[in-house]
């Protein structure tokens, strides 16, 4: 059996430290095949190798019968392997065209190097249409909603003759239905025998749409099965190396009083009138797409953005939430979604981004008491068990997973009694989400009211006592912890008439 | 104590390679020049250079640091100068009424630049333009398009004396720039600028009132462009409206040069300080070489460039 790709005994090590050892990846033309690993196990070192970012220590990469060395990612493209980033590389104020044939431009005239937009937008148009991709070539990058935008990526990896495309977390920024057009778009590929690497954190998409799976662990090679062979515990399994029996577990905490009453709360055409309570030692998840007000829901109630009708009431008493500054004195914490941009800040350093929210408390008169934050900072690295050299490390310098118990921490230096979570454990490998499950249960356990919004339905249902689906705005659904069906709660998350099921 | 040296100390003795530039700037002057350069009265008058930049760089660093830039410092210059000077004609009023009039004008035109940039959301970079120009105006109107003259002696005073064997006006950039590295090391306030700069989302969401934030920032910075005006107008002894054209870009060139990160969020206070030196250093040195001040302007250019280009290559390394 000849393969598109073969990576054998692919060896690799920065300053003495083994990240790959033996690794050995085959794929075949017209498959998608998931490369899994928690992070750190490997899979980034082994696709900058393919694209010739890195250079492997020993190994060798064969594409069908010839020996390939790849030496540079334009050399990896010339061979036929493009790479779509997670970050996207494109000039958004160029049109789509433009985009397409970056860098290798048609041009009318080979002494002056004058482009042909035309033909590049001809051509471009020719590719679009082939992958029945319906955007203008002459749309310009900005007007493109980030999924689009992934298209374009994928028509100029085809328009450079791609064989193996590798798709690193493709669907990390866009929405569902964005990902329904990105699928639609593989399984084009795949019949035009294009090879597909595919890395994503999201179980259910990898089982969606692969047909085998390599796992790495540790940098090394653990197995290559049809993904029709395996299931989520399978997977994980192997690449967390130990049994998981429970993935969430769930503890009993002792639910007391309502904490957090939210009537009638509205924000604009983002959220409407929402209702709901929150008891203390309660773990609330609200589910539903990506889009469905969950995220408008939590701004508002933490005064990000200022509500437009509706009440809060915090143990009975109506209060009045301006700014988070408000919301923080009322004992109220919010992990955000999007870690780098609101949780943390790249600039400062672990203990500085831990403090931050708390500097008051560690202050006298205005001035910082070192040793107090300090210590304050080395209590929730131990207690939270983040990996960093020192209190003093970069916080960007941490993986994902350690940087969002950073955020953690921030918050629960302030010891919060309503500590709201947005989509926790994103982007954040299977250990790491282990260890977050645990910290949500233990505060549960200490009376802490909590909300978890999660897109991840079996996250919400593995670790909620009650669950608040929410569409267009609305919640439309409430369901108890032996209620809890995925069949349910997609039923509610794609409603519209706002009814609740009681 | 512990030993190792953190982060984010008053003092971190890990970032000193533009200090070994300074001391290696300074010994090579020496040599080359012992009778002009490394004569102590030469050696006074460079501390004297540095100090009225070095001032309105520790203005400048506060709004650097929290992400921003303030281009009208070297307008406000003369506006606070003139004003300082109008109120320093006669010998029977206080000096102090002078002093407190060149830093609430100062610190009058960093309040604008600041709500222009909290509240109207103007980026900093064009609503300190437009009061670099229209503060400009202003001086020149309230002056009458030419200098006040016949100032008292006790304001001329205030820079032209000695204070314990120093130069007054070192003395106070002395003063000054203590003063904002405590601010900025060791007070909350000073923790919120470098968050705010860092990432101002982050900091919002963490309950820090950045708008607040950001006009205190740019009054810090007016003020000490008020209070470099005051010292300027004390100097030359007038109430000059074109003075100060051009001094914010040497102020944004010590920052720079100091280390400090343009996008905010990073970077030493006493960087500033080392960069206003270097600065006054190479300027002085080039005269006594006989180098022409255009020249002077080229070598200046390129000094920027490259200590910014040596700072990200080592930011990169560290990475």
């Amino acid at each position: 059996m000849e393969y598109a790709l073969e990576m054998r005994k692919i060896c690799k090590a920065f300053s003495g430290v083994r990240v790959l050892e033996d690794v050995t990846l085959k794929v075949k033309a017209g498959e998608v095949h998931a490369l899994m690993g928690e992070n750190g196990a490997g899979k980034s070192t082994l696709m900058k190798i393919l694209m010739g970012i890195y250079k492997a220590d020993r190994g060798e990469i064969y594409l069908g019968s010839n020996k390939v060395e790849v030496h540079n990612p334009k050399d990896a493209m010339g061979k036929g392997i493009s790479m779509i980033h997670q970050e996207l590389n494109t000039v958004m104020d160029m049109e789509v065209a433009e985009n397409i044939f970056i860098g290798r431009e048609l041009l009318k005239n080979d002494k002056l190097k004058l482009v042909d937009r035309a033909r590049m937008r001809e051509e471009s148009a020719r590719y679009l249409k082939k992958l029945e991709i319906d955007i203008n070539p002459r749309a310009l990058m900005r007007s493109l909603s980030i999924a689009q935008m992934q298209l374009v990526e994928i028509v100029k990896a085809i328009s450079v003759n791609s064989k193996i495309i590798v798709m690193y977390e493709p669907t990390s920024a866009i929405t569902d239905k964005e990902a329904v057009i990105l699928f639609k778009q593989i399984e084009q590929l795949k019949k035009q025998g294009v090879a597909i690497i595919y890395i994503s954190h999201k179980m259910n998409e990898i089982f969606r749409i692969s047909d085998t799976i390599t796992v790495l662990r540790d940098g090394q090679f653990i197995g290559s099965q049809p993904a029709g062979e395996l299931d989520e515990d399978k997977l994980i399994s192997m690449m967390v190396g130990r049994k998981i029996t429970e993935i969430y577990p769930k503890d009993v905490a002792e639910i007391g009083d309502v904490i957090l009453e939210v009537k009638d709360l509205s924000r604009g055409k983002r959220v409407h009138s929402a209702n709901f309570q929150l008891k203390s030692g309660e773990v609330l998840g609200i589910a539903g797409l990506v889009g469905a007000g969950r995220s408008e829901l939590a701004e508002t109630i933490f005064g990000i953005v200022p509500k437009t009708a509706g009440d809060i009431f915090i143990r009975n008493k109506r209060v009045k939430i301006k700014n988070p500054s408000d919301a923080i004195g009322y004992r109220m914490a919010l992990i955000t979604e999007d870690r780098k941009r609101t949780g943390l800040n790249l600039a400062a350093n672990v203990r500085e981004n831990i403090s931050l929210a708390a500097l008051r408390n560690l202050a006298n008169g205005g001035l910082i008491d070192r040793r107090k934050e300090k210590k304050a900072a080395e209590e929730y690295i131990s207690k939270l068990k983040i990996k960093t050299s020192g209190a003093d490390a970069m916080v960007s310098n941490l993986s994902g997973g350690n940087q969002q118990k950073v955020v953690l921490a921030k918050w629960l230096l302030n010891e919060p009694e309503i500590i709201i979570f947005d989509e926790p454990t994103r982007g954040i490998d299977v250990g790491a989400k282990r260890d977050i499950y645990r910290i949500i249960n233990e505060l549960a356990k200490q009376g802490k009211a909590i909300i978890v919004i999660s897109s991840e339905m079996p996250e919400v249902m593995g670790i909620s006592d009650r669950i608040l689906v929410m569409c267009e705005g609305k919640i439309t659904g409430e369901l108890q912890r032996k209620e809890f069906t995925q069949e349910r709660i997609m039923s509610y998350s794609s409603r519209k008439d706002g009814k609740k099921n009681e | 104590m512990n030993k190792t040296i953190g982060n984010n100390r008053f003092f971190n003795f890990k970032e000193f390679g533009i200090l070994i530039a300074f001391f290696m700037l300074v010994a090579a002057l020496m040599i080359i020049s012992p009778n002009a350069f490394a004569q102590p009265r030469n050696l006074i008058n460079i501390l004297k250079q540095a100090s009225i930049n070095g001032i309105l760089s520790c203005g400048m660093m506060f709004v650097i640091i929290a992400g921003g830039i303030d281009l009208s410092a070297g307008s406000t210059i003369a506006l606070s100068g003139v004003a300082a000077a109008y109120f320093a004609r006669l010998d029977r009023t206080p000096v102090l009424l002078p002093i407190l009039v060149a830093v609430a004008v100062g610190g009058l035109v960093g309040a604008v630049n600041g709500a222009g940039v909290a509240y109207a959301n103007l980026p900093p970079f064009i609503i300190t333009l437009s009061t670099m120009t229209g503060v400009r105006g202003l001086a020149l109107i309230v002056s009458g398009g030419s200098p006040i003259y016949g100032l008292a002696g006790s304001f001329e005073k205030l820079t032209n004396q000695f204070l314990l064997g120093v130069p007054a006006l070192a003395v106070y950039f002395i003063i000054i720039a203590l003063f904002s590295g405590f601010i900025l090391v060791k007070t909350v306030f000073g923790r919120r600028v470098y968050a705010i700069g860092g990432s101002e989302t982050t900091a919002r969401v963490s309950g820090i009132n950045v708008k607040k934030m950001k006009l205190a920032v740019y009054t810090i910075c007016g003020c000490m462009a008020g209070i470099a005006g005051l010292l300027v107008a004390s100097r030359t002894v007038q109430g000059s409206p074109t003075a100060g054209d051009g001094y914010e870009m040497d102020a944004i060139a010590a920052v720079v040069i100091g280390g400090i990160s343009m996008s905010g969020g990073a970077g030493k206070w006493y960087g500033t300080i080392i960069g206003a030196l270097l600065l006054a250093v190479i300027s002085n040195g080039l005269d006594i070489l006989g180098v022409s001040s255009n020249y002077q302007k080229i070598i200046k250019g390129v000094i920027i460039a490259v200590a910014v280009y040596l700072d990200l290559r080592g930011k990169a390394k560290q990475e």
